[in-house]
């Protein structure tokens, strides 16, 4: 095991197991984030929520490592991914897993052999353990029998199931979920629901979540880091109900309670 | 036997022959599984062993895939007709184990796949292939109308895209046109001069690269260029727009997707693709030219004369006419492919070749009737 594997088994030592220090992004005169500070603690569930154009899929693909900030640091377990080396890069990310909004599975190759893939190439399991493997994972977010269905021949709720078999193929540490129960209907969403807190508490899988349905935020998030595109950056964290009820700023307050906003005082959310 | 290996984060202890004991502890997960099989798996093969009992005491940390191998170690003693049992086993291993579909642990015989015979191949792909001619057929019929319905009402078409395509297909492509064909030009008349030399037939160099390149080679070599350059791109585009959804969505705004996404890049083709084979003519020329003057002494005033006296307004007009009608099955073809584009970015990829390849060989068919019917017709 080489030492970016090992610490990405054990973490930072106290907890953290993301750190996002004075994160920036701009493209041109744009500014999409400013010094956003935040921290991911080892085995919970964070949703990032926001309104559109928030930078909510921005800060996740930083984090992730697919896009460079234009200021600031992003550490995966103590190694700043915004720095690291390629092979650094691509140890750290070897404990992680990432749904993508529009799932990223492979489109000419079946669930199966998109599932094969990270294991095939990052394991020496014998073949026969694999496929059982690959069934496994695909049992578990309920498409058993779908092996050999390409992804165009899927719902769009099952494609997402069949991106989380993927992401999880290594059993990664850290899961990141970029807005997973966009389009999906209610009892599906439920069942994903159930199935992020079951892999959560059972296997102990750190969940970065982007997203903005109320719903699953409430029966999730353990706690929320929320976005606002007119501070560019993060306007409040903590427990969804005590935001809900408690924040002092009414923005806040009409995203969780769903309520329509007047043009607002501060100016801030007209953009 | 006791293995360890601190390395990996695991150690195995079995003891007893006939009634084994396997102590697993450390972790077991995806990175160190395979160095345990290969412990594990002779254990069970041992023809003696009628009990084993697997110690998880000590096992600190499990993943999926660990807790998959030990519900296929304790099916495979069920298979052997061998007693087993798990030994302290925490909430935690229980918890992961109890994720596990029990269904997949033993692998579900696949389908079979019945392969049909040679005549039922045959037949298969006849029929595929006669899909995909009355397919073709369709859509140019639909083309052929569009295209007749925009020449009737230019307010319909949409001269920013036409314009757009008509940069794509023809100016960008330009400068690597203008480098074939002088090459072309200069190759033709460097090695014809080489046999003409001989029989002092120097001053037919010209004629023949006049001839040559205007009747036959320059519609060709144009045609051969816009079906790479042009007839892909355009099947990649409205390809990626099937698989987007692109194309549903204007159906459903009241939109023809013909007439809005064919029909300004195949008016566009047809209008460049014979000014491309024009300009191709002018550069071979150009070629012949610079080995008459520098190789074989002719004057820029004689060559030009001899070009002149070889080639007929006839040779150029029907050089034309090819064009325009190849410029019709390039666009034709790329669009066409691109429409019946159907699942993800393969499809496109796959609409892409078949557009390329279709286009050439619509052209080279298509040049072949030329010949023959304009052998006769002449006026």
């Amino acid at each position: 095991m080489s030492s970016g594997e090992q610490l990405v088994k054990e973490g930072m030592g106290d907890g953290r197991v993301i750190r996002v220090e004075d994160l920036s992004v701009s493209y041109g005169d744009d500014v999409i984030l400013q010094d956003v500070t935040m921290e991911v603690f080892r085995g919970e569930i964070v949703v990032v929520a926001g309104g559109s154009g928030s930078g909510k899929s921005t800060l996740l693909r930083h984090m992730v490592g697919l896009s460079r900030p234009s200021s600031g640091r992003v550490e995966i377990n103590g190694i700043d991914i915004t720095t690291a080396s390629a092979a650094e890069l691509r140890a750290v990310l070897r404990g992680v897993g990432v749904l993508f909004q529009s799932s990223g599975l492979l489109s000419s190759m079946t669930l199966a052999e998109n599932v094969t893939l990270p294991l095939s190439e990052f394991t020496d399991m014998p073949d026969a353990f694999i496929e059982a493997v690959v069934r496994m994972k695909l049992a578990m977010v309920g498409l058993e029998g779908y092996e050999d269905h390409f992804p165009s021949e899927l719902s769009g709720g099952m494609r997402k199931r069949a991106g989380i078999a993927r992401a999880m193929a290594l059993d990664p540490d850290i899961l990141f979920l970029d807005e997973p129960f966009a389009g999906l209907d209610p009892i599906t969403s439920a069942g994903l629901d159930l199935l992020v807190k079951r892999i959560n508490q059972r296997m102990g899988t750190t969940m970065v979540i982007v997203s903005h349905e109320l719903e699953s935020i409430f029966s999730l998030a353990q706690r929320i880091v929320m976005l606002d595109r007119g501070k560019r950056g993060i306007i409040a964290q903590g427990d969804p109900r005590a935001l809900r009820d408690e924040s002092p700023d009414p923005h806040v307050r009409h995203f969780f309670n769903r309520e329509i906003e007047e043009k607002d005082e501060t100016g801030r959310h007209g953009a | 036997m006791h293995k360890e290996d601190k390395g990996r984060g695991v150690s195995v202890n079995i003891g007893g022959e006939r009634e084994a004991r396997l102590s697993l502890s450390g972790r077991l997960y995806l990175e160190n599984l395979h160095y345990v099989m290969e412990w594990v798996d002779p254990l069970l093969e041992q023809p003696l062993l009628k009990s084993l009992a697997v110690d998880l005491a000590g096992l600190v940390r499990i993943d999926s895939a660990g807790g998959l191998f030990l519900l296929r170690m304790q099916e495979e003693a069920r298979r052997r007709s061998i007693r087993f049992e798990f030994l302290n086993i925490s909430p935690g291993v229980r918890g992961i184990t109890d994720l596990i579909d029990k269904d997949v642990i033993e692998p579900r015989p696949s389908p079979k796949v019945r392969s049909g015979g040679f005549f039922e191949e045959v037949g298969e792909t006849t029929v595929m292939f006669l899909g995909d001619f009355s397919q073709c057929m369709t859509f140019g019929g639909i083309l052929l109308s569009e295209v007749l319905y925009s020449t009737l009402h230019p307010a319909s078409v949409r001269w920013k895209d036409l314009l757009l395509s008509v940069k794509k297909i023809g100016v960008d492509g330009l400068p690597i046109l203008a480098l074939i064909s002088f090459l072309m030009g200069l190759i033709i008349a460097f090695m014809s001069s080489l046999q003409l030399k001989q029989f002092g037939a120097n001053m037919y160099v010209a004629s023949l690269v006049a001839i040559a390149m205007v009747r036959e080679l320059g519609p060709i070599i144009t045609a051969i260029l816009v079906a790479g350059r042009s007839g892909s791109a355009i099947a990649a585009e409205i390809g990626s727009m099937r698989v987007n959804e692109e194309v549903d969505a204007l159906v459903t705004m009241g939109f023809n997707p013909v007439r809005f996404l064919a029909v300004p890049k195949v008016l566009a083709a047809i209008l460049v693709v014979p000014l491309l084979t024009f300009f191709s003519d002018l550069c071979a020329i150009g070629g012949g030219m610079a080995v008459g003057i520098l190789g074989l002494g002719l004057t820029f005033r004689t060559y030009a004369e001899l070009t002149s006296w070889a080639l007929t307004v006839h040779d150029v007009v029907t050089g034309v006419v090819k064009a325009m009608v190849f410029a019709v099955l390039i666009a034709g073809v790329g669009c066409q492919r691109g429409f019946s584009v159907a699942g993800g970015a393969e499809a496109v990829g796959n609409a892409t070749t078949s557009a390329v390849v279709a286009g050439l060989f619509l052209i080279i068919v298509t040049d072949s009737v030329f010949a023959l019917v304009l052998n006769y017709v002449k006026w």
